[in-house]
C-alpha cells in the first residue's frame, strides 16, 4: 500500500530529468521530496499524479498500477506551487468542483466544502474570490479543494515556496496538523532542507535525475550516503578527502598529533550561535560552530592560532564527487565515527 | 503641465478632425431634416433587404469564426508541433491580402472556370453572386480576429489550473467549458466584437462575389455605396448611420456584459 514507484525515466529533450528512480512510500505517511533545482523532484510528484507520462517505469499507487491511468482518474490530490486557483469561482466554487463534477447534490456540497473550510480555517471567506485572499489562504483554499474529493494521496509541490518566512513557518506546523488528522498519505516536493526535515517523517535526496538517499531526518543527517546528501542536509566543511559538520570541530588551544593547526580569520556572533571561519595550512577554508559560552572559555580573538580536531569525520570512498550518482560506493565511515553502518539509498 | 494641455489638444484636435468630424457630419446629414426622411430611406424593400443580409452575414460568420477561432487558438497554444508556424502564418493572410484580392481569389476558384465552381454548380449549389459566396467572403476576411485575440490570453492563464481541474476529475470537455473558457472569455468577446465590426462593415471581397444585385445580393455597405453612385444621398447618408449604429450596440452590448459579470463579482 501507499504510493511505489518503479524504474521511472523521463527525458525533456535532451535533459534527463528522472534517471531511473524509484522510490516507496508508506501507506499513510509524509514524506518529503528534497533537492536542488533540476534534481527531478517535481516531475517524479507530477508523473505521480498522472500530469507527466513516463518514459519508463511503473507508479503504483495503493497497491493498483497507476502508470497508463490519466491523472483525472487516478483520484490524487494535487497543490500547486502558485496555487492554480480558479479565478473567476468563489472559495466555495473552488473547494467544491471536484465535488460538482461527481455530481454531488447542492446539500452535500455544502455540508462538505464548509467541513473543509473549518478545516483550513477558512469558514466565513466561502464567497470570497481567490484574488481578495492572502497567499497563505489562498494554498489552504487550495489544499482544501485538494482534499474535498477524498483522494487516495495528497501531492504538494513547493506548496510553501511563493509565500514569505512567517506565514511558511506557520503552514508548515499546520500542515504537520492537518496530516496527522486526516491520515493521508502525503509526499511534498521542496528544495528546503529545513522545511523537509521540519515536516516530513521519511525525506527522500534527490539530485540530477537520481535518488541519493532515502530515509528520516536523522539517518541523512548522522549517516549520510554520500557528499552530496551531506553536503545538502545540514551545513559542511571539507579537508582534504574529509568531511565533517561545523559543529563536530572542537577548537582547543592543545597542539596534538590528531590536531589540524588553523588560523582564525573572523568571529560571527549569531545570536547564541557563534560562527568561527579559519584557514587551514594548505589552505583550505573551513568554519566550526560554536557556542557562545565555547567562545569565551577559549577566550579566541581573530588572528590566533587554534587547533582543530574534527570529529565524527567521514570519507565518501572512491572519487565520489557531487555530480556522481548515488549506488556507486556505501561511505566508508573513519574509526572516529561511533556507528559504521550507513542506510543506502535505494 | 502646458505640455501635457497642449499633448492633449493634440490628440483631441487629430481625433476630432480624422474621425469625429467625418462621422459627426453624416449624422448632421441624416437628420438635417427630421427623422422622416431617412425613416422612410430605410424602409424601403431594397434597404431592408440589405439590413437583413448584413445581419445574416453577422450571424453565419461570426459563430463559425468564433468557433474556429478558440479552437485554433487551443490548437496554437497548448499543443505545440512545427506545424503551428505555418498555420499562425496562414492566419494572418486575411490581415495581409486586400479584400479586393479575396474577392477575386473567392471568384477564380468558385467561377465558371474554377476549380470548384462547375462540380458545385453541378449539383445546384451557386456561390458566386449568391449568399454562399458572400458568406465566405465575410468569414474569410474576419477569421483572424478570434485567434488573435485569444491567443495571448490562453498564454497568459498558463496550464496550471487546466491541470488542477484534471486531477479533480474533470475530463477535458469539463475542463474546457468550466475552466479555460471562462478564463480566456474577455479576449474571446474582444475577438467576437472586432469579428462582428469587421463583417458589418466588410465592402471589398463582398462586392467582387456578389455583384451588388439590389434586394437580392446587397449589404448594407454595398446599399450605401450604389445609393451613393446614384446619387441618392438621403439613402446612403440614413444606411451609413444604421451600419453605425448596429457596430455601436455591438459594442455597448460587450461593455455592459462586462460591467454586469465584473458588479456581480466585485458585489459578492
Amino acid at each position: 500500500m501507499g504510493i511505489a514507484v518503479e524504474g521511472a525515466r523521463k527525458r525533456f529533450g535532451d535533459f534527463q530529468a528522472l534517471d531511473d528512480v524509484s522510490i516507496d512510500v508508506p501507506d499513510g505517511s509524509l514524506t518529503a521530496l528534497l533537492g536542488p533545482s533540476g534534481s527531478g523532484k517535481s516531475t517524479l510528484l507530477r508523473a505521480i499524479a498522472g500530469l507527466e507520462r513516463l518514459d519508463a517505469g511503473q507508479v503504483v499507487i495503493n497497491g493498483q498500477d497507476a502508470t497508463a491511468t490519466p491523472a483525472q482518474k487516478r483520484e490524487v490530490g494535487f497543490v500547486f506551487q502558485h496555487y492554480a486557483a480558479f479565478k473567476h469561482m468563489t472559495v466555495f466554487g473552488n473547494v467544491g468542483f471536484g465535488l460538482k463534477i461527481r455530481k454531488w447534490s447542492k446539500a452535500q456540497i455544502s455540508e462538505r466544502v464548509h467541513e473543509l473550510l473549518r478545516l483550513v480555517q477558512l469558514d466565513g471567506l466561502a464567497e470570497r474570490y481567490p484574488d481578495q485572499l492572502s497567499g497563505g489562504q489562498r494554498q489552504r483554499m487550495a489544499l482544501a479543494r485538494a482534499l474535498a474529493v477524498q483522494p487516495q494521496v495528497l501531492l504538494l509541490d513547493e506548496p510553501f515556496g511563493a509565500l514569505d518566512a512567517k506565514v511558511r513557518k506557520d503552514l508548515r506546523t499546520w500542515l504537520r496538523r492537518l496530516h496527522d488528522e486526516t491520515g493521508v498519505t502525503t509526499i511534498f516536493v521542496t528544495h528546503d532542507q529545513e522545511e523537509a526535515m521540519d515536516v516530513a517523517e521519511q525525506l527522500v535526496v534527490m539530485n540530477q535525475g537520481r535518488v541519493e538517499q532515502s530515509g528520516s531526518a536523522d539517518d541523512l543527517y548522522d549517516h549520510p550516503a554520500n557528499e552530496f546528501v551531506m553536503s545538502f542536509v545540514g551545513e559542511v566543511n571539507q579537508l582534504g578527502d574529509h568531511f565533517v559538520r561545523p559543529h563536530d570541530i572542537q577548537v582547543t588551544h592543545d597542539p596534538d598529533d590528531r590536531a589540524v593547526e588553523a588560523l582564525v580569520q573572523r568571529i560571527v556572533a549569531l545570536g547564541f550561535e557563534i560562527r568561527v571561519e579559519l584557514v587551514v595550512a594548505d589552505g583550505t577554508e573551513v568554519w566550526a560552530q560554536l557556542t557562545r559560552a565555547e567562545l569565551q572559555k577559549l577566550e579566541l580573538r581573530e588572528g590566533q592560532i587554534v587547533y582543530l580536531r574534527p570529529d565524527r569525520i567521514k570519507s565518501f570512498s572512491g572519487d565520489m564527487s557531487l555530480s556522481d550518482g548515488l549506488g556507486a560506493s556505501t561511505p566508508r565511515d573513519l574509526p572516529d565515527d561511533d556507528d559504521a553502518e550507513v542506510t543506502a539509498a535505494a | 503641465m502646458t505640455a501635457k494641455w497642449g499633448l492633449r489638444s493634440l490628440a483631441f484636435g487629430y481625433l476630432g478632425l480624422l474621425l469625429i468630424a467625418p462621422v459627426g457630419m453624416i449624422f448632421y446629414k441624416t437628420f438635417e431634416h427630421g427623422i422622416g426622411p431617412p425613416l422612410d430611406a430605410m424602409t424601403s424593400p431594397d434597404a431592408l433587404h440589405a439590413i437583413w443580409l448584413t445581419l445574416l452575414m453577422v450571424a453565419v460568420a461570426v459563430p463559425l469564426n468564433t468557433v474556429f477561432g478558440v479552437g485554433c487558438a487551443l490548437l496554437l497554444v497548448r499543443h505545440r508541433w512545427k506545424g503551428n508556424a505555418i498555420i499562425d502564418a496562414v492566419i494572418n493572410l486575411p490581415f495581409a491580402i486586400s479584400p479586393i484580392v479575396i474577392g477575386l481569389s473567392l471568384f477564380l476558384l468558385y467561377g465558371d472556370q474554377g476549380w470548384f465552381g462547375p462540380t458545385l454548380a453541378e449539383w445546384g449549389i451557386e456561390v458566386l453572386f449568391s449568399v454562399p459566396g458572400m458568406i465566405l467572403a465575410s468569414i474569410f476576411v474576419s477569421l483572424p480576429f478570434v485567434v488573435r485575440e485569444t491567443v495571448p490570453v490562453l498564454q497568459e492563464i498558463g496550464t496550471e489550473q487546466e491541470q488542477a481541474a484534471s486531477t479533480l476529475g474533470a475530463n477535458a470537455w469539463q475542463t474546457f467549458w468550466r475552466i479555460t473558457l471562462p478564463a480566456i472569455r474577455w479576449g474571446v468577446a474582444y475577438g467576437v466584437v472586432l469579428t462582428v465590426a469587421r463583417v458589418l462593415g466588410e465592402f471589398g471581397a463582398v462586392t467582387i462575389v456578389s455583384g451588388s444585385i439590389s434586394g437580392q445580393t446587397q449589404t448594407l455597405p454595398l446599399f450605401v455605396a450604389k445609393s451613393f453612385e446614384q446619387f441618392n444621398e438621403q439613402a446612403a447618408y440614413a444606411g451609413a448611420i444604421v451600419l453605425a449604429l448596429l457596430a455601436l450596440t455591438t459594442l455597448l452590448l460587450m461593455s455592459v456584459g462586462g460591467r454586469k459579470a465584473h458588479a456581480t463579482k466585485e458585489g459578492s
